[in-house]
């Protein structure tokens, strides 16, 4: 179960960050903070093969005793970090990524809309982000 | 209409003295009751509005009378919530406890009637304009103007003159009436005036009386006395049905708003198949001076297939969504159904869509400035409200059929995005810029033929013929043309082109012409062959030419003939000269073609038609492309010559002031 869900951009700033239990959110985005370096390894490793064929996900960038953090990063640099409970060993791979393609679609669709400048923010009024973010957080609970 | 009930229905128990019962009845008329007996939305936000209670005591109010949980205001929850208003307004604090007892009648400022709207009272639409907008966007939802019920006993009709334009309540049936207030029919501006600003408008407070007096008002006019009294009909009739079918329903598009949106889209992008791209219609609407996060959610709500781009019901559901939002509701969180793409509409025109109706007019009023922009240029560029929003409107009216009624003044910064939507008022100077632009060639050229059509003394030469068009020089080509416009309506008349290639084959075609006189056909096939030398003889020729109209084909003229054939690419870069040669020559040549062809040898004849129509045919290619270009070149030049006219104008008021 997905515990921390975070939109990073690309000059590593958070652009939305949203815990589950909200309480402690502290430590979250202290951890997505930290998994940033993980990730900006990951990218730059592959970043001088052919940009195209760099695997958009990310995987385990490091796991804790009492979670897992996952990494994705779009071709725009943006980079999304879900933080998952590790009591739920139950979670494969293939739910992690699809929850990243949820989490991504749902960032495209914030894109699209002109009213969203690209750097701002995800307002909470971007009612489907939300939405769509919040349900990766509750879909993985079996 | 029952107070106690309604008041019951709300959940609240309400006393109600007499007074306060016909207060609020003709309140809750005002506000256009469905067929479900639910005040509009809209008047109910602009009931709220004209209390002048300041926007937290009216989220009070909201929440208090039961509006904000059920999402709408109900019958009951209105008559609640002018209880709590003049609760509020007493000094009492907003609480269902303050309301048990007797108070005094709420005041609502500006509540206007729209019959009075309809008609004099633009003036003070117009300056109540100004002060709506101030207040419009940011207000909590509040109440929609009051309508006076035409049917309730004015107490006070001295009252009156502290009316603002009023409002239709627009019970159904009158409700198309506050449509068509809403719309840019020219009339009814005040109607949107009156949704827009209703704080600003009446100074005075007037009292509860005032709105009885409205009815009353109304009577002393003659005018709105049929919809008054279909309005106190139809106001019965709605008060006494408990509850109906939700046709006033807001998240319902009608075909007056459809087509409303129609045109804004037709403004934005003239296929109404297409999209209009993000950006286009991030600037459209941003003109409706919505906080960008609503506007946020709104794109978010209507554009369903997330590209980025509206189609044109997309399009509709997020204007009808930000009309809403102007006219003071929530933004749903998922998107009603009857707005949806796919959703068809069974055309309501009646009573329900008064709401929709009354946010078109307000949100008409952020985006028509665009539409008026020219006229409020012309008018002066008031962006400031008062004056701009008259001028608006009077231009407006005076310009737009399906005009929408008072329109938000323009922004000044919004020039550019209105530049837009201002395609439409545009079109009719452009169009006009477009015919000066277009006679202007064509005059030129008319007096040069005439020019020529003295010289040559004889009439213009007959339609087109195929070896006239491939007449040598490009000015020959252009009179050719002038003359085939005129016939086939040629439009452009593109003078003579400043530099054109010098045709090639008339070189080979010169050779192959040695200028043999025997070939009168030849010179007849042949127009290509630039005979260079025989340019300067060009003049005499021409004379000379005019000689054989009739039949005889000298040599000369078969010599001019070729002569003038083959400085027909000469022609194109000696355009002053060859313009006025070109119409003698080409008199004169058709003249000649006119003789030749009877006396042709056949042997010759085929080969020197093939030759003939491979030339015409080269000349035509080239003449098509150099029109093409020519023709680019007049729109970017047009483009830029209206960009610049529109500056000027808008400098000129600047510069006036």
């Amino acid at each position: 179960m997905a515990v921390c869900i975070a939109v990073i951009a690309k000059e590593n700033y958070p652009l939305y960050i949203r815990s589950v239990p909200t309480q402690g959110e502290l430590k979250f985005h202290y951890t997505v903070h930290t998994s940033l370096d993980v990730v900006e390894e990951k990218i730059s490793g592959v970043g001088k093969a052919l940009a195209d064929q760099r695997e958009l996900y990310l995987g385990l960038l490091y796991p804790t005793e009492d979670y897992k953090v996952y990494g994705y990063v779009t071709n725009s640099k943006v980079k999304f970090v879900i933080v998952v409970d590790s009591s739920n060993a139950s979670l494969r791979d293939n739910e992690i990524r699809s929850m990243f393609r949820k989490l991504h679609n749902s960032f495209t669709d914030v894109m699209c809309n002109p009213f969203y400048n690209p750097g701002d923010p995800i307002q909470s009024k971007s009612v489907f982000f939300c939405a769509h973010t919040l349900s990766i957080f509750y879909v993985t609970i079996h | 209409m029952d107070p106690g009930s309604a008041a019951g229905s709300g959940g609240t128990f309400l006393s109600l003295s007499d007074s306060e019962q016909r207060c609020y009845s003709g309140l809750y008329a005002l506000c256009q009751p469905d067929s479900l007996g639910n005040p509009a939305a809209g008047k109910v936000a602009d009931l709220f509005r004209a209390s002048q209670l300041p926007a937290e005591t009216l989220h009070q109010v909201t929440e208090v009378c039961g509006a904000k949980r059920l999402g709408f205001f109900g019958c009951g929850q209105l008559y609640v919530a002018l209880k709590l208003m003049a609760a509020a307004q007493a000094g009492l604090p907003v609480r269902l406890e303050s309301i048990t007892g007797e108070l005094p009648l709420p005041v609502f400022v500006g509540i206007t009637n729209e019959l009075e709207m309809r008609y004099a009272n633009h003036p003070s639409a117009n300056e109540s304009q100004p002060h709506i907008l101030g207040s419009g966007p940011g207000s909590a939802p509040r109440p929609p103007a009051d309508r006076p019920v035409p049917r309730h006993p004015d107490t006070s009709m001295d009252k009156q003159e502290a009316w603002s334009p009023p409002r239709s309540p627009g019970v159904s049936p009158p409700r198309s009436p506050s449509a068509y207030r809403n719309y840019p029919y020219a009339a009814q501006r005040n109607g949107t005036d009156t949704l827009l600003a209703y704080d600003g408008k009446v100074p005075s407070r007037p009292s509860v009386p005032q709105e009885n007096s409205s009815p009353s008002h109304y009577s002393l006019k003659p005018q709105p006395e049929p919809p008054v009294i279909t309005r106190a009909g139809s106001v019965e009739r709605l008060v006494e049905r408990a509850e109906a079918d939700y046709s006033d329903d807001p998240w319902r598009i009608t075909e007056e708003q459809r087509e409303y949106y129609t045109i804004q889209f037709r403004s934005l992008q003239p296929d109404l198949s297409a999209l209009i791209v993000g950006t286009v219609a991030k600037n459209f609407f941003t003109k409706s001076k919505l906080p960008i996060p609503e506007l946020s959610h709104i794109w978010e709500l209507s554009d369903v297939d997330k590209d980025g781009a509206l189609t044109f019901p997309e399009f509709c559901t997020a204007f009808h969504l930000i009309v809403a939002r102007k006219n003071g509701f929530l933004l749903p969180e998922t998107l009603p159904a009857t707005l949806r793409p796919g959703f068809v509409e069974p055309g309501v025109v009646t009573a329900p869509p008064s709401e929709a109706t009354q946010p078109l007019i307000v949100f008409d009023d952020n985006m028509r400035p665009g539409a008026n922009q020219l006229e409020m240029c012309s008018s002066g560029l008031q962006m400031t409200s008062r004056p701009g929003v008259t001028a608006k409107q009077d231009t407006r009216d005076e310009s737009r059929k399906p005009e929408f009624s008072p329109k938000r003044i323009p922004d000044l910064h919004e020039k550019p995005i209105q530049r837009v939507s201002t395609l439409k008022p545009d079109s009719p100077q452009e169009l006009d810029a477009n015919m000066k632009s277009r006679t202007r060639p064509r005059s030129y050229s008319s007096t040069s033929i005439d020019d020529a059509m003295k010289k040559v003394e004889e009439p213009p030469t007959p339609p087109p013929r195929p070896q006239k068009t491939h007449s040598r020089a490009s000015s020959l080509d252009l009179n050719k043309l002038f003359q085939q416009s005129s016939q086939g309506g040629k439009s452009v008349w593109l003078p003579p082109p400043p530099a054109l290639p010098p045709r090639p084959p008339a070189a080979q075609i010169f050779s192959f012409m040695p200028g043999s006189e025997k070939s009168s056909q030849k010179a007849v096939h042949q127009p290509n062959f630039a005979d260079f030398s025989k340019f300067s003889e060009e003049e005499t020729i021409v004379t000379a030419a005019l000689s054989t109209e009739d039949l005889a084909p000298k040599s000369d003229s078969t010599v001019v003939q070729q002569g003038h054939a083959p400085q027909k690419p000469v022609r194109r870069k000696l355009h002053p000269e060859s313009l006025s040669a070109t119409p003698p020559l080409t008199t004169p040549y058709s003249a000649a073609t006119m003789t030749k062809p009877t006396q042709r040898p056949p042997p010759k004849q085929k080969r020197e038609i093939q030759m003939a129509i491979r030339k015409n045919r080269e000349t035509n290619a080239v003449l098509t492309r150099l029109n093409s270009e020519l023709q680019q070149q007049l729109k970017v030049v047009h483009r830029e010559r209206v960009t610049l006219e529109s500056q000027l104008e808008l400098l000129r008021p600047v510069a006036s002031t």
